[in-house]
């Protein structure tokens, strides 16, 4: 088997470890969500405005859905890559994954940044 | 698989009707984990419109009141709450595993045990406190 190093690029490993790194972000934040909602207990659309209102939040925020889009690509594509083997269907359904969590992404953007 | 006795083919029972596999405890959490996923990418976009439309206007907050008071409405986030928290509590395990960390048979049904023990009554109790 050839040297592979863990410093060294295109093993397959960045995607596997990518996954991991981010679902570990992603932990956080929703231990952190969790801590602020029950802080805050929003009940009305002024207090739950104010959740996501301070700065810091909607950076978190941010960060939370940049590592879902992440996190959800390489997860999906191992479910296509499981499942769907030929060639054409494959590349169609992983496309059609990208666009459908980009457009997310730009949607999310516009939800936190307006 | 150099070996000739590899060529002939040992007797092994073929259960490939889903119906009939047993799946143990931790490939219960496996396929879970992989469906919860699923279905959240699939949500993604109700989730962001309900985001969007409680924290745009308060007639969107209001109007998103009188959705959720819906029984079904409850149930569907009740459900994908359940997909979130099995995902998560999986996750953790899978990355304990990852890290060489109760890979053992007996440690390993166990901790798949616990993510049900711990994602179900936390869903319940999330569940109760949003909805009731």
């Amino acid at each position: 088997m050839k040297q592979r190093i863990i410093v060294g690029a295109h093993y397959g490993f960045r995607d596997w470890l990518g996954q991991r790194a981010t679902a570990v972000l992603m932990a956080f934040y929703s231990v952190l969500l969790l801590v602020v909602l029950l802080a805050r207990k929003p009940g009305d659309y002024l207090s739950w405005y104010g959740v996501f209102s301070p700065a810091w939040m909607k950076v978190a925020t941010l960060t939370f859905i940049a590592c879902l889009l992440y996190h959800a690509w390489v997860g999906i594509r191992d479910i296509w890559m499981d499942y769907v083997k030929p060639t054409g269907v494959r590349l169609v359904l992983q496309v059609g994954t990208l666009v459908w969590l980009l457009a997310s992404g730009m949607w999310a953007l516009k939800i936190f940044l307006q | 698989m150099s070996s000739t006795t590899a060529k002939i083919p040992k007797p092994r029972p073929k259960h490939l009707d889903l119906m009939k596999i047993r799946l143990p405890l931790p490939g219960w959490v496996s396929i879970m984990h992989r469906v919860s996923g699923a279905a959240m990418f699939v949500a993604l976009p109700v989730i962001l419109w309900l985001l969007d439309l409680s924290l745009g206007t308060e007639v969107g907050f209001d109007a998103l009141r009188e959705i959720f008071a819906l029984w079904w409405v409850k149930l569907g986030l009740a459900a994908l709450l359940w997909g979130y928290l099995h995902h998560f509590c999986a996750g953790i395990r899978y990355l304990m595993l990852d890290m060489h960390k109760g890979v053992d048979l007996a440690s390993a049904r166990m901790s798949a045990g616990a993510v049900y023990i711990v994602s179900i009554p936390l869903t319940a109790l999330i569940a109760w406190r949003l909805f009731l």
